[in-house]
């Protein structure tokens, strides 16, 4: 909310205003009123590994977090630029791999990745786009300066709190949305689905397509927003053991009788869209899925090996790919990383263990990391252990000094290191929606904003001219 | 619509509506234990709630012979019991919340605002003293929960399912009713009569909250074949066989309406309806109440795997 002086930053300088003539008390009740509509509506999400606890609220944070105009059109050209590239890389590495040829980024690292999915070669998904749902997370140091610190163009989840976020709000402070001009995001859903529509199966008309949400069920800790993206795009919510394959097609099973399907937004991983062509073990999925997406029968959104390009390893590389692809220098920046696999990058980390933040490379959720500035020298030297025996297996990067938002805590009103997630759709166009989720690390001095471990969210806005 | 969104639907309404004709019988049991008992606790008459409510067997089971103090505890909260109030609210919670998008949001809050606090509570805390209020508030949230419903859902395939599940319940359990006591309403157990008798009945009016209408249908005192035809034969009075068939009549008509197509599941219904509507209680007597019962029984479980089967709920 400050800026580097001290002073309140001019998109703040109204919320700063109403926050001051806020009781304790008074923004307390709102807070309980904000949990109960939350808990009421069963927006929960689901920890695994916790007993007793199955369904918990990611914590709510009333206060919003702002974004100047000027600020979200460079944030808006940044992250097209990036899916542009990265769906350009997807590509190229599924087809005459380009850029592998071109020696700008090692052949071992996509071609032996976990990611990279030998079924994928030479087939061309509609319009060639592989990732059309994607959620980048960037964080922002300081004016008109953001980092992106991952891709996420698998079956990134949240938009559902960003949505619910802002009607909450809306609910609980409408004096503060008269005072301010944000921009709306509720028209996501729309947007989703017309992008859903517009990647049919060629010989399918897209206004005519059918959409399922595709779901692994009511245990997936994201099983409400799945439930809730179905809902509001009026589309029905699958699961593997309600869809077939006959005569070629993809099937539901409907109350009469079988239903065609042409797109599904499945959020399920890879591994278990297709027991014959995957995970045999998998009941979740659709036997046969893959021989009929290839043959381009139905269209799986997000296209199965997108993950290649959202790897912590080939992040590294993304700086390169925005340029061999577009042929421009990246908007946004990349967190500088170190590459614990080679040998002179792993000895700097080992040096440097207290100052960096070291992440699994396949790692998700904040799990298996390791936040230097915060942890003890005994947590440092058991890491330390870990990241010897398997080098390869982690990345390291600096902690940056992000950006806080001032945010509701036991003590009143303090800052709170936060990152933000945008939400983007491509298919025939690249379409963002202003805002986004913003999730704040509630214990102070943190910088892990996951929900898995204690981090909260709060409702983003973007300010218009 | 998925052929499981309906089964869903279906199970979901005959979960919430288990869950409440067990707090019926869980307060008609509990009333039953506030009279002077015979010397044995009312062991035998808890033994036969728990048999009205299909679920006597996991009682032996877990308890024995030993267990009559526990019948209540098992009735509301035990999840070792399939039809428990707990484990009907549970399980038509994860129904809801499998098609949460064919819900509306007064249903939904309805049905997982009573789970959430259901759920805090402790069956050690549950004292005699707090017991009529706690039962008052479960048929409270259910009746919340089916106003939601009729007062907010769409009256398409929606609506038609949960009505079939609700009333395929309803029936079931007013039959077990019946047949647990059906000995006690035979017409040759007239010369009895006695207020132990009387109060029998009363009991089995009140497992189906009656024991106030009765006296405006029938304008005289309690007569055990009087009850019998009102539970099975009246159609005014909602909770009768005859009622129950009237409205999977009324809802089987039409989802066939909406779907442009009949099924055999339809045709059950109407040929059970028809058997209800003509049916006189000199004959059933005649023919055996307690085969009547039976036979219901057995047709009206399998009316549930003829819907499964003609929508495709699996």
């Amino acid at each position: 909310m400050l800026g580097a002086d001290g002073s309140v930053r001019p998109p703040y300088s109204e919320l700063h205003n109403w926050l001051s003539a806020q009781s304790k008390s008074g923004l307390k009740r709102k807070q309980e009123e904000a949990d109960s509509i939350f808990r009421r509506l069963g927006i929960t999400f689901s920890v695994y590994g916790m007993e007793n606890a199955l369904e918990r609220l990611i914590p709510f944070d009333l206060v919003p977090r702002i974004i100047s105009a000027s600020e979200w059109r460079t944030l808006e050209r940044g992250i097209e630029q990036r899916v542009r590239a990265l769906n350009a890389f997807l590509y190229d590495i599924y087809h005459r791999q380009e850029i592998i040829r071109a020696g700008r980024i090692p052949a071992e690292l996509v071609l032996r990745n976990e990611a990279y999915l030998p079924e994928m070669i030479g087939h061309a998904p509609p319009l060639n786009v592989y990732s059309h749902i994607i959620g980048v997370d960037v964080v922002r140091v300081a004016e008109n300066d953001f980092y992106v610190l991952e891709d996420n163009l698998r079956t990134p989840s949240g938009v559902s709190y960003m949505l619910e976020n802002r009607e909450t709000m809306m609910h609980l402070f409408p004096e503060l949305f008269s005072k301010h001009r944000v921009a709306p995001v509720s028209q996501y859903p729309e947007l989703l689905r017309r992008t859903l529509k517009a990647v049919a199966p060629s010989g399918v008309k897209s206004g005519d397509a059918s959409i399922v949400v595709m779901t692994p069920g009511i245990h997936n800790s994201a099983f409400f927003e799945h439930s809730f993206l179905a809902d509001q795009m009026g589309v029905e919510l699958v699961q593997g053991q309600d869809l077939f394959i006959e005569d070629g097609h993809l099937y539901m099973r409907t109350t009469q009788g079988r239903q065609r399907v042409d797109v599904i937004y499945r959020r399920l991983d890879d591994s278990f869209l297709d027991p014959l062509t995957f995970r045999p073990d998998s009941a979740l999925g659709v036997s046969g899925l893959m021989d009929l997406y290839r043959a381009g029968r139905v269209t799986i959104v997000n296209a199965p090996g997108a993950g290649i390009a959202d790897d912590k390893a080939i992040y590294t590389y993304v700086p390169d790919i925005i340029e061999f692809y577009t042929g421009q220098k990246p908007i946004l920046r990349n967190v500088p990383t170190y590459r614990c696999g080679v040998d002179q990058e792993l000895k700097y980390v080992l040096e440097h263990l207290g100052e960096l933040v070291v992440k699994e490379v396949h790692g998700s959720g904040g799990y298996g990391m390791l936040v230097g500035p915060t942890s003890s020298r005994k947590e440092i030297e058991a890491f330390r252990q870990k990241l010897l025996a398997r080098p390869s297996n982690y990345i390291a990067q600096p902690t940056l000094a992000l950006s806080t938002c001032p945010s509701l805590t036991k003590s009143g009103v303090a800052p709170r290191h936060v990152d933000l997630r945008p939400y983007v759709l491509v298919s025939d166009k690249v379409r963002i929606v202003p805002g986004g989720l913003t999730r704040v690390a509630l214990q102070k001095g943190s910088l892990v904003v996951n929900s898995s471990q204690g981090g909260g969210t709060k409702d983003t806005w973007v300010l218009r001219d | 619509m998925l052929g499981r969104t309906a089964s869903s639907l279906f199970w979901m309404s005959r979960y919430m509506e288990r869950a409440e004709n067990m707090t019926r019988l869980a307060e008609a049991g509990f009333r039953i234990t506030l009279t002077p008992d015979t010397g044995d606790g009312h062991r035998e008459e808890w033994l036969s709630t728990l048999t009205s409510a299909g679920i006597h067997r996991p009682f032996k089971e877990k308890y024995g012979d030993a267990g009559g103090g526990k019948a209540l505890e098992f009735l509301l909260f035990d999840e070792d019991n399939p039809s428990s109030v707990r484990t009907c609210l549970r399980l038509a919670r994860t129904n809801a919340r499998s098609v949460r998008t064919k819900l509306t949001r007064d249903m939904w809050e309805a049905l997982n605002g009573t789970w959430l606090a259901f759920d805090k509570i402790k069956p050690a805390e549950m004292t005699p003293e707090r017991l009529p209020d706690f039962l008052d508030w479960v048929r409270e949230r259910t009746s919340l929960f089916r106003g939601a419903l009729l007062g907010t859902i769409l009256r398409d395939d929606t609506f038609f399912f949960s009505q079939l599940g609700a009333f395929i319940e309803r029936a079931d359990n007013t039959a077990r009713i019946i047949d647990v006591k059906y000995f006690l309403l035979l017409p040759n157990n007239q010369g009895i009569g006695g207020d132990v008798d009387t109060f029998q009945w009363e009991t089995i009016l009140r497992a189906v909250s009656a024991h106030s209408s009765y006296r405006h249908v029938f304008n005289e005192r309690l007569l055990p074949w009087n009850i019998a035809e009102f539970l099975i034969l009246r159609p005014e009075m909602p909770r009768s066989l005859r009622f129950c068939y009237d409205q999977l009549q009324i809802t089987a008509e039409g989802l066939s309406l909406h779907y442009g197509e009949r099924k055999e599941s339809e045709e059950s219904i109407v040929e059970c309806r028809k058997t209800l509507r003509d049916g006189r209680m000199d004959d059933i007597f005649q023919n055996g109440l307690h085969e009547f019962l039976t036979d219901f029984i057995v047709s009206n479980n399998k009316l549930t795997e003829t819907i499964s089967r003609d929508y495709h709920f699996a």
